[in-house]
């Protein structure tokens, strides 16, 4: 009983999710926050995935923008060419020349499904190449959270270096439609925010049932040692490469979502520094539990918008002191607080028994 | 058994997620629909006060100029309250944070816009910073006083452009560096929007001009390592180099020129983003060198006296004047004038109202003049030469304000192409 009882707890959790994101908080919010949570809700997708890479499978990802910009620049290219219209080029391109063709990397983008499809093919082949190059070569620890936050910084600089193709520095903008919705109507934007918030669930479905599946369990017993795991036949790095490549399809969904929802894709976005956010709220989150990841960025997504309302200037002082004291208070993250609250709950019970027995 | 259960969980929740998205997406399609009117505006201004937002990055990167713009803002909305307020009503500014973070600034325009219900927005620096709020401030049919330089080449109905355009600034320039005699040009610049198109516009004008262009080089605006490229200025030997450098990577740019044995009496620079803030933190004397302008703080005038010992009694004042804190100090004497010509706070009557009146400031800089119909100002460009002591003496001025003019239609060189292809684009 309590077994199975443990086993529908995170359903539960996620159905509870589903309901205050889909139901509740359409219902109650104004556009405005609507639109910030749905922003939230992109940067939880990535820390989904952060979760698994790192929380279970123990490999600390800190280029994860690079994944988010996949996303995001599929995103974008196609929502610019459907905002100029048929046979028209984005408005920062004219002004080298006006009469140019289109970049040949950006015509196929024209067409809706080849962009959804690339959303996910582009990290799935991305991911693959690095992840089999990197743990084939058992690079793991610091050395590999150093190469990946290599690539954000790399990424970052080829875009704001290739203005005349990817907008530069200044990024994409200019968007009016989103797969034929106007994005001026605020229930269009809604159903944006439900697709998102859908989307969110989604993964947290993914990863729940990968960390309960014989894959998980390999993934964890890889993270805590992988030599045992490597002489009892299995090859760490395959287990480490589909961890790796489910992660940055996630952070390639968030990224293509956001893009709807601000309005702007930009390198600053996606750099070395957006990235360490990413993981900043993990890390506040609880990264090995399954809600920690998402609990943490809604909070710090949230914090952000509402600390900087409160105290425009010296909000970002506020948010450094609050990192601090969660870390240091709970350092299992915010997830932990139910645990924590559970395993009271245990004793008291078993003290109970023991009074009860006695 | 394991397995069917797992499978049976699956199912549960796929029938979950799919029956809330049908639940939660029912009605919301409306596909390709006539473009809905704007949300209505909810600015209440049947009080003796007026909301108005202040967009500025007061953390992260741009905060060091950004900072000096609100403070400049928060000055110039104490003035008009201490002089009985637009139309009577005292301005209650509310400052958001930028945060050097586009996604940040259109969140924050937003919410002065929706939450606070604001009847006017200032601020905003770089042009992504620009280019996030205009989907917003249009979208909301707000206003947006943007008092930066910048590359021209857009409009909106909904943003007034209280800085340069480029014919304002760097065509003027190009005139002052012909009048010099200038055979040969170099242009150094940070890789973005603004220096791309400044270079673009200086390009075609140099060849109307007959000035050769001899080098072009871009580094990435957080990149201050400028020894190759200022290398290739010493092969070059130009008359002059234009700079459109912006922020700290100027410091790199100046230490390399100075490194490298170059001096203003032989290869003088010509820059649009050093100011008089910026000239003391360039780590070397960069006097004798050039920079183009509207405002210098060493303008003479009665109104600019009044402006500079205003600021410097200003709590937390930055000591000096400079042009973008002068473009937005006049931003907000601009709207004080246009909502009292108009009558009204409404969006569209302000916007009627500079069309149908002569809407005028005199300015730090001058008498400026709001060219309705693309929300500009007409500005009079000076050239200024550093001084010893960082201040600028104006060598070169074209004496009467110069209309903004930016999709440079009075231009002849400028391909008709490009301009119909843009202005097309902006709609």
């Amino acid at each position: 009983m309590t077994t199975k009882l443990k086993s529908f707890l995170p359903l539960l959790g996620i159905a509870a999710l589903a309901i205050a994101l889909l139901v509740v908080a359409p219902a109650v919010l104004s556009d405005l926050r609507l639109n910030n949570l749905a922003k939230y809700c992109c940067w939880a997708m990535v820390a989904v995935g952060i979760g698994l890479a790192w929380g279970r499978g123990g490999m600390l990802v800190m280029g994860q923008g690079v994944f988010f910009a996949l996303g995001a620049y599929a995103m974008g290219m196609h929502m610019q060419l459907e905002s100029v219209g048929d046979g028209g080029i984005p408005t920062f391109m004219i002004l080298y020349d006006p009469l140019a063709p289109l970049p040949a990397f950006w015509e196929p983008f024209r067409s809706g499904a080849f962009t959804i499809a690339m959303i996910v093919v582009a990290p799935v082949v991305v991911a693959s190449i690095l992840g089999f190059a990197i743990f084939k070569r058992r690079v793991k620890g610091a050395y590999f959270a150093i190469l990946t936050q290599a690539l954000a910084v790399a990424l970052a600089t080829l875009i704001s270096g290739t203005i005349k193709y990817t907008g530069g520095d200044t990024g994409l903008s200019g968007f009016t439609s989103f797969f034929g919705y106007t994005l001026d109507d605020p229930l269009n934007r809604r159903l944006i925010f439900t697709i998102t918030a859908t989307l969110l669930v989604g993964c947290l479905v993914v990863a729940w049932q990968l960390y309960r599946s014989r894959f998980g369990e390999l993934l964890v017993a890889t993270r805590d040692a992988e030599e045992r795991v490597r002489f009892l036949g299995y090859d760490p790095a395959n287990i480490k490469l589909v961890a790796f490549v489910v992660a940055a399809v996630m952070a390639s969904i968030g990224g293509a979502m956001f893009v709807p929802i601000v309005g702007i894709m930009a390198p600053k976005s996606m750099d070395a520094a957006a990235s360490i956010f990413f993981i900043a709220g993990v890390a506040l989150g609880g990264r090995a539990a399954l809600f920690g990841p998402v609990l943490g960025a809604l909070a710090v997504g949230y914090g952000q918008s509402t600390l900087s309302e409160q105290w425009p200037g010296t909000w970002i002082y506020v948010l450094g002191l609050l990192f601090i004291v969660v870390t240091i208070a709970l350092p299992g993250g915010i997830a932990s607080l139910a645990t924590r609250g559970a395993g009271l709950l245990a004793r008291l019970r078993s003290s109970d028994r023991k009074a009860a027995s006695a | 058994m394991f397995k069917s259960r797992n499978r049976m969980l699956s199912v549960t929740a796929a029938a979950l997620t799919t029956g809330l998205i049908l639940s939660s997406c029912g009605g919301a399609t409306t596909k390709d629909a006539a473009p809905t009117a704007a949300p209505k505006s909810c600015v209440d201004t049947s009080g003796d006060t007026v909301k108005l937002g202040f967009l500025n990055s007061l953390t992260g990167g741009m905060a060091i100029s950004e900072k000096t713009v609100s403070k400049t803002l928060h000055m110039a909305a104490d003035e008009i309250n201490a002089s009985g307020g637009i139309l009577g009503k005292k301005i209650v500014p509310i400052q958001e944070d930028g945060a050097t973070d586009w996604p940040t600034f259109a969140e924050k325009e937003e919410k002065l816009l929706t939450k606070d219900c604001v009847a006017a927005t200032f601020g905003g620096w770089t042009s992504s910073s620009r280019k996030a709020v205009k989907p917003v401030v249009e979208k909301y049919n707000g206003l947006f006083f943007y008092p930066v330089q910048y590359e021209g080449l857009e409009s909106s109905k909904n943003i007034y452009y209280t800085g340069a355009t480029t014919n304002q600034q760097i065509i003027p320039a190009m005139d002052f560096l012909k009048a010099q005699g200038v055979k040969t040009l170099f242009l150094a610049g940070s890789d973005y929007v603004f220096p791309r198109t400044a270079n673009a516009i200086i390009k075609l004008y140099a060849a109307k001009l007959g000035i050769k262009i001899v080098g072009e080089e871009y580094v990435p605006l957080d990149k201050a390592d400028w020894t190759t490229q200022v290398a290739k200025i010493v092969k070059a030997k130009p008359d002059f180099v234009f700079n459109t450098i912006n922020g700290s990577s100027n410091v790199g740019f100046v230490k390399a020129y100075y490194d490298a044995g170059l001096s203003p009496k032989t290869t003088p620079i010509i820059s649009v983003s050093i100011a008089e803030e910026e000239a003391p933190a360039m780590g070397h004397d960069v006097s004798g060198n050039y920079a183009s302008w509207n405002y210098f703080e060493s303008i003479k005038s009665p109104a600019n006296a009044k402006f500079i010992a205003d600021w410097k009694k200003y709590p937390g004042n930055s000591g000096v004047t400079s042009d973008p804190m002068e473009a937005a100090y006049d931003s907000l004497y601009l709207y004080k004038e246009l909502v009292e010509k108009a009558g009204s706070f409404d969006v569209d009557k302000i916007n009627a109202a500079a069309k149908k009146y002569k809407i005028t400031f005199n300015a730090p800089e001058g008498l400026i003049t709001l060219d309705g119909e693309n929300h500009h100002i007409s500005k009079v460009a000076n050239i200024g030469q550093i001084q010893p002591d960082n201040q600028f003496k104006i060598v070169w001025s074209s004496g009467t304000p110069i209309a903004p003019d930016p999709y440079l239609k009075g231009y002849d060189w400028f391909p008709a192409a490009t301009r119909d292809a843009l202005v097309k684009a902006a709609g």
